[in-house]
């Protein structure tokens, strides 16, 4: 627990600092709002439509895949810090993990589940 | 009041706060926000007991990774109104609050009055306990089957994950 | 002389953050670049504030906090500012385990102090490191969401699978430094990186030991620092300033600020991680004093990082952006891969090391 005072603080002074430069901000600036300054900008057409439009279901597909492999990468860091210890049978339990979530991957690839077009 | 107690109790009422204003934000993504505030503060808890690896698991996976999805699938669905979304809770929400009313009476009956002494202070053993490097020996000889058993999940979860996002491609 | 631990951890954040960082985003990042910009282009770039132009950040920075605050009426007010506090906040905390250098003797009363030069040394400093990439997705989709803007969300949403994307394979490639060293901590992965290699000549630095991993973990930071190639988050031509399109002053500063603390973190991990960090090769030939050599190998942190700032800006003026489905291929048909096979050979030579093979 001692290590991380240090972490804590460090954070507790960046959010801090950017707090400052906001608050800074709202009292040096000048504040005259007028609605065309306030509106959206759209390359200077008025705004279309809100802008809180549906969109492509590949970009919920890329967090789903990457929720699934961000476990794999976490398992296989407590893996890495033994490496030395565990040794060949370490090496062969790990591959096998591997190689099992590699199956979903080419599944992935097969499907074109990731295809951009 | 020591430093760590400091860092206990400001964390502990940030989580507390953060999990009460989530059920009320009207607002999903604000309600996202507060959920994602909620585990980072969390992850510190997990830190001030010890548990480094599932401190920094936790906000690495829950908040890094499952709750992008969250803001996702609000941004995706992009529901709009959410006077529109107001459910009628009615008899669930009586049953919800006499059942959160007996937890807090358990928890309270559990630690609040006779609080046992070991769970007033931390082991020496978890301080070895929750490194990485003990995760690491622990997992991979004494639970190795479970282990390789959660590879099956992982795969069975990305199949799942590709069938319900993925039409078949219309030639 | 004994000081409690919070005050020293104070002291030394207060030094890295106003006395490394802000100065090295005002000269390093924001002068620098300028400069090389206008040389790459053929210009001269800033040289009217000040001796060749030197005072050019003073000006522009204070700047920011005097102009308006534009917040769209259609905007989610609350989110809009929390966009910026949250990327900056990211930014600066990723240097909290950075190892400058390794301890600093210094002499009081005659009792040798042994200063640690990192703000915090914990054995968990990779992983923390990658839980605060992981986080600084969320600085940039939620100003994108916030603005209620096309350009914004587009551009939000964009990055955010961007860095994810790119995020498993800087997890994948760090995985082969830490089978190498089997430590997380930052400062015995850079102790572990002391020596020499082939021919006794060659640093034992990562990036000769791992080039592989290295080239994988290079270009995942690219990605994650939305640095062109990778700037689809910002792509002027298509979605006008991109996630922070309706950001003006010092809000839209934060942003700045924040990503070029985010190179600077990129850098400082590259050195850390590849370059041997501190480390500075052949020093010890020389028979200097301890406090002579903690500030060389400061001194020898600096220069590779620089270096590497340098790189990263060479790179961006003289580089193309990729289109948006090559940047997804390449995450997840090439990189995933390239690091995987990366694991796979880090553990075969490390069982049976080379020179093992042929007897």
């Amino acid at each position: 627990m001692q290590s991380y005072i240090p972490i804590f603080l460090m954070i507790g002074v960046s959010a801090f600092l950017g707090i400052v430069f906001l608050v800074l901000q709202r009292f040096l600036g000048p504040h005259r709002p007028n609605p065309e300054k306030l509106s959206t900008y759209e390359s200077g057409m008025p705004p279309v439509k809100s802008a809180r439009e549906r969109f492509s279901v590949k970009y919920y597909m890329v967090a789903v895949l990457f929720i699934l492999f961000d476990i794999e990468v976490i398992f296989l860091y407590p893996w890495a810090v033994n490496f030395r210890a565990l040794g060949l049978f370490g090496y062969v339990e790990m591959i096998l993990f591997i190689l099992i979530l590699l199956v979903g991957y080419l599944y992935i690839l097969k499907k074109g589940a990731l295809q951009w077009d | 009041m020591t430093f760590e107690q400091g860092v206990f109790y400001s964390l502990a009422g940030v989580t507390v706060f953060s999990a009460v204003m989530m059920l009320l934000q009207r607002n999903p993504v604000n309600s996202a926000l507060f959920l994602i505030l909620n585990f980072f503060c969390l992850g510190g808890l997990y830190l001030t007991l010890n548990a480094q690896f599932i401190a920094l698991v936790h906000i690495l996976v829950y908040a890094g990774a499952i709750m992008v999805l969250f803001l996702f699938v609000i941004m995706l669905l992009n529901l709009g109104d959410d006077k529109r979304l107001t459910e009628h809770l009615g008899m669930r929400m009586y049953l919800g609050i006499a059942f959160s009313v007996g937890l807090l009476v358990e928890l309270l009956y559990m630690f609040g009055f006779n609080t046992p002494s070991s769970y007033t202070q931390l082991s020496p053993a978890s301080a070895e306990m929750g490194t990485v490097e003990f995760i690491g020996k622990v997992l991979f000889t004494k639970f190795l089957f479970p282990f390789e058993i959660t590879s099956f999940l992982l795969l069975v979860a990305i199949i799942g994950a590709v069938l319900l996002a993925k039409k078949k491609i219309v030639q | 002389m004994e000081i409690s631990p919070v005050i020293e951890a104070l002291i030394k954040i207060i030094v890295v953050i106003f006395f490394i960082l802000l100065p090295c985003v005002a000269y390093l990042g924001v002068q620098l670049e300028r400069k090389l910009s206008a040389w790459i282009q053929n210009r001269v770039g800033p040289n009217r504030v000040g001796p060749y132009g030197l005072l050019q950040p003073l000006a522009d920075i204070p700047k920011l906090f005097f102009k308006e605050d534009i917040v769209p009426a259609a905007a989610n007010k609350f989110v809009h500012s929390l966009g910026p506090l949250i990327s900056l906040t990211i930014a600066f905390s990723t240097f909290a385990v950075m190892p400058f250098g390794d301890t600093l003797p210094i002499v009081v009363n005659g009792v040798v102090h042994n200063i640690s030069l990192q703000i915090a040394n914990v054995n968990i400093g990779v992983l923390y490191v990658l839980a605060l990439s992981s986080l600084a997705v969320y600085g940039i989709t939620l100003s994108g969401w916030s603005s209620n803007n096309k350009y914004s969300l587009l551009g939000g949403i964009r990055s955010s699978a961007q860095m994810i994307s790119y995020e498993l394979s800087l997890g994948l490639s760090i995985i082969g430094i830490v089978m190498l060293s089997n430590t997380l901590q930052l400062n015995d992965i850079v102790k572990a990186q002391s020596g020499y290699y082939l021919f006794g000549f060659l640093p034992n630095w990562n990036i000769f030991v791992q080039p592989i991993g290295f080239i994988t973990f290079f270009v995942a930071m690219f990605a994650e620092t939305n640095r062109l190639p990778f700037d689809l988050p910002e792509a002027e031509p298509e979605l006008v300033a991109g996630y922070h399109t309706e950001y003006t002053g010092m809000k839209f500063g934060m942003f700045m600020l924040s990503e070029f603390l985010a190179m600077f973190a990129a850098a400082g991990m590259i050195t850390t991680l590849y370059l041997g960090g501190w480390q500075a090769p052949y020093i010890e030939y020389l028979n200097l004093s301890p406090f002579v050599v903690s500030l060389v190998q400061v001194g020898a942190f600096f220069t590779k990082f620089a270096l590497i700032v340098v790189f990263f800006m060479i790179v961006r003026w003289s580089m193309p952006r990729f289109r948006y489905d090559q940047l997804m291929n390449i995450g997840w048909k090439v990189m995933i891969p390239l690091s995987l096979l990366n694991i796979a050979l880090t553990g075969l030579f490390i069982l049976k090391p080379i020179h093992t093979w042929f007897n």
